[in-house]
């Protein structure tokens, strides 16, 4: 049966060439357009560590002395997030700070650069599953130890080194030559979650949360000694007295991730947290006991609303696009079904029923819809191409991947049988008498 | 005799009330979508319209990195040489920051000691000697700094230095007072007011907290270790693009140790066009999915007004049979339109402002100004007569004849 309503829905689509175009043209731009944001919005919001981001969490404490109790500030000060780290309670916990280094590499011809150096402690690797290519990280002796070592990106070794395994070959960062430990296969979490902060100030522009991962990764030991200087705080309640070297300075510029197994971990964690502070603030540290959060990594991200404003807007827009174009082909569809009175009377005297009838016309609604999906998905690999080629920080992985290639044909029938219910619906109550009359 | 055409109109459209809402709802939603857009592009035009109050046309900037704070003396010295070097260069100076390029210092002020009276958070422009006079910004009151004026910097900023500050933020810490010779807290140190500048923008207008773009500090510096490695340059508008290019290859040779910023060490122009490019792409896309959607409704409009027609056939027959002119059907079809479009039009209208409430808490827009929904209403309106002519022109070729033949 459903073969015989194809069969006369491409036949009644042929007789009107014009209208049936300007309604698969319809869908199509709607799904191609919905589509597209979709899609980025999808690879935006995704959790960048799958299966295991709620076992992630950020420590916060308010360690400014004159705090007015608002939320803590988005990274710890050096005593706190040492005391913290020292204290190994969770199950794996990483300092990160974030410098800019310059680096040579000896033996190649490329001049000196400046590199984003991400320096931070051995778990950090297994903590976030981070892929090598060549080599190894770094252990927790090379930690104690300052150890001059390094982990590069897989972008950086194609740099400096053509993509060749590069491990034992040294770099110079500054004045310190580093020997390289590792080389990462590419990696590229979105957004950069274990960098994400201060997204509350950014005002939605946080596009800037979807970077590529540092060139160098350094332990934060030695590159506090290698990098002495060029240390930036997130902020500060009095100004630091040697510029770029913070230890003892009243800033807030490293962050401490720690992960924890289970809720009864958390607990424990959010106890010790809380203990901390409470000692912190008898040896008068610390005057806030009470402004401790420990947020989990998707809650972070949330408070941090890393998905760009500017994306949500043009998805919110280009749903809205896509329902007038719905409501196009809605009017569209009730003009052609309406236009057939007379041929429907006449099924329904030779003893169709109204059921039939109205699942002829929502057959042929959904070939459209079928056709238009096919017409989207072009339009949505052509936007996706567009949005490629714009200087956006997560231009580069931008793809359709098979999820999103499904939903597009799901929403784009859905879409188009919602659009053929209300035409259908009307189609089938028409009265076979009143028409045949006019035959 | 347009008055008495309405009611058989609206007889008509009640037996087609389906179709009707239908085409109204397509028309509310492109007025909402429209109304909006319109108020988003509006905003980015005005972002990208932001006056820096200085002469970008004939202002680059180079930015030097990767050397120690020891070396940062003789390198200046050296780098300012080989840029003065440079033909059609006026003249260099040492600056903290230019506008559209990266934040400089910012911080928050306070207008007492005691830090009680906030004044909100600033950015802080180091100037080097002769680095006013070549921005080119307007002094409005008090005066520029002289050379003792210039002390080197000590932590982030000079200790207690004079400073220029913004029409807009003096107005705003003093207001209707006179703000020369008043102080500033800052950064553990205290600033005095001696000159009032035009405008001054913020290195990135628009980016990170929502404040004025003029909130900018202008203080004097005397280049040092704590202050090196960023110069203005200045030269004839003509000369620029050229002098640039010369800066960029002198530095290189001058420094080879030191890692030129090639992103950053660029003309004003160069970079106000680089830090609007988002806002550029946004532009055009709304602009495309405004004329997407006008050309969707359009052809809505067409599909259902040319259904109509055909439909009618027979009754258009009669009507003209009865004595009705052209000009009566083709006039029909268009109030027909006008009542539809006008009905889509006011149900868009609240819309809009649902629209605007949403986008204002999720997106922490402003307000939907009123005079945006006639733009929107006149847009749809003409829309819908330019949409209905082809149809109703046909309708109105319909001879008297039709009335008696069969469809």
């Amino acid at each position: 049966m459903i073969r015989y309503y194809v069969e006369l829905a491409v036949h009644s689509l042929r007789r009107n060439k014009v209208l049936t175009a300007l309604m698969i043209l319809a869908i199509a731009v709607g799904i191609g357009a919905s589509m597209t944001t979709l899609t980025i919005m999808h690879l935006l919001s995704g959790d960048p560590l799958r299966g295991r981001s709620g076992q992630i969490f950020y420590p916060q404490l308010d360690a400014n002395p004159d705090s007015k109790g608002r939320q803590p500030y988005d990274m710890l000060d050096y005593q706190s997030a040492t005391d913290l780290w020292h204290a190994h309670r969770a199950d794996r916990q990483a300092l990160v700070v974030n410098s800019t280094i310059k680096l040579q590499a000896p033996g190649t011809r490329l001049p000196p650069l400046m590199q984003p150096m991400l320096s931070t402690t051995s778990d950090f690797f297994p903590m976030f599953a981070v892929p090598f290519r060549f080599g190894r990280s770094w252990s927790a002796e090379d930690d104690a130890a300052h150890a001059r070592v390094a982990v590069i990106s897989a972008e950086l070794n194609d740099r400096l080194f053509a993509g060749e395994n590069s491990v034992g070959r040294t770099v110079r960062l500054k004045n310190s030559d580093v020997r390289i430990l590792g080389v990462l296969a590419p990696w590229r979490p979105s957004p950069l979650f274990y960098d994400v902060r201060g997204g509350r100030f950014a005002s939605g522009d946080t596009s800037s949360f979807y970077g590529k991962p540092e060139g160098v990764i350094t332990p934060f030991s030695t590159a506090l000694e290698i990098n002495d200087g060029n240390f930036q705080p997130f902020t500060c309640w009095t100004v630091p007295s040697t510029p770029g070297h913070l230890q003892n300075a009243s800033c807030v510029w490293i962050a401490l991730w720690v992960q924890l197994g289970d809720a009864a971990k958390v607990a424990a964690y959010r106890h010790f947290l809380d203990g901390y502070v409470a000692q912190q603030h008898a040896l008068g540290r610390i005057t806030r006991t009470d402004n401790t959060r420990m947020r989990s990594l998707t809650e972070w991200l949330d408070f941090n609303g890393v998905v760009p404003s500017e994306v949500k807007l043009q998805t919110s827009l280009a749903f809205a696009f896509l329902a007038i174009c719905l409501c196009n082909v809605v009017g569209l569809l009730l003009a052609k079904f309406l236009r057939r009175g007379g041929e429907i009377g006449l099924r329904r005297a030779m003893g169709a029923t109204r059921r039939a009838v109205f699942m002829q016309c929502l057959v042929e609604a959904g070939v459209i819809g079928v056709l238009g999906g096919i017409g989207g998905l072009f339009l949505t690999v052509l936007g996706l191409w567009l949005v490629r080629r714009q200087p956006l920080p997560y231009a580069d992985f931008v793809h359709l991947d098979v999820s999103m290639f499904l939903v597009t044909f799901l929403i784009s029938v859905g879409a188009s049988l919602l659009a053929g219910l209300l035409p259908a619906a009307r189609a089938s109550l028409v009265e076979p008498a009143l028409q045949l009359k006019v035959l | 005799m347009g008055s008495l055409q309405i009611q058989p109109v609206l007889a008509a459209l009640r037996r087609h009330r389906i179709a009707t809402i239908v085409i109204a709802l397509e028309i509310a939603l492109a007025c909402a979508v429209l109304c909006n857009a319109c108020f988003l592009i509006a905003g980015r035009v005005q972002a990208m319209h932001v006056q820096s109050g200085v002469d970008e046309h004939a202002l680059g900037t180079i930015k030097i990195e990767g050397f120690e704070a020891s070396q940062a003396n003789d390198l200046n010295a050296r780098v300012m040489a080989a840029l003065h070097a440079v033909p059609g260069v006026q003249s260099v100076s040492s600056i903290g920051a230019v506008p559209f390029g990266e934040p400089g210092v910012i911080a928050g002020v306070t207008l007492d000691a005691a830090g009680q009276r906030f004044g909100g958070v600033v950015d802080f422009y180091l100037a080097g000697p002769g680095a006013t006079k070549a921005m080119g910004v307007r002094l409005v009151a008090g005066r520029l700094p002289a050379p003792d004026d210039f002390m080197p910097v000590t932590q982030i900023v000079p200790k207690e230095a004079p400073i220029l500050i913004t029409r807009v933020l003096a107005e705003h810490f003093w207001p209707g007072e006179n703000p020369l010779d008043k102080t500033l807290w800052s950064m553990d140190t205290h600033f005095r007011v001696i000159g009032i500048v035009d405008h001054l923008s913020i290195p990135q207008p628009g980016a990170g907290e929502e404040k004025d773009a003029d909130w900018s500090i202008l203080v004097p510096a005397m280049p040092g270790p704590q202050f090196a490695g960023k110069y203005l340059l200045r030269s004839s508008p003509e000369d620029l693009p050229r002098v640039m290019r010369d800066a960029r290859m002198a530095v290189l040779k001058t420094a080879p140790d030191a890692v030129l910023d090639l992103e950053q060490s660029r003309a004003i122009d160069e970079l106000r066009e680089t830090f609007f490019l988002s806002d550029r792409v946004m532009t055009r896309l709304l602009i495309a999915v405004i004329v997407a959607l006008l050309g969707t409704t359009a052809l809505g409009i067409v599909g259902l007004a040319s259904f109509w027609v055909a439909q009618r056939r027979r009754q258009i027959g009669v009507r003209r049979a009865l004595g009705a002119t052209r000009g009566d059907i083709l006039r029909y079809f268009q109030i027909e339109n006008f009542l539809i479009v006008t009905i889509g039009i006011v149900a868009g209208m609240i819309l809009a402002y649902a629209i605007n409430l949403m986008l204002m808490t999720i997106y922490e827009l402003p307000r939907l100004p009123a005079g945006y929904l006639p733009i929107g209403a006149v847009v749809l309106w003409v829309l819908g007569q330019l949409a209905v002519l082809a149809p109703a022109l046909r309708a109105a070729a319909v001879p008297p004849v039709a009335a008696i033949r069969s469809l």
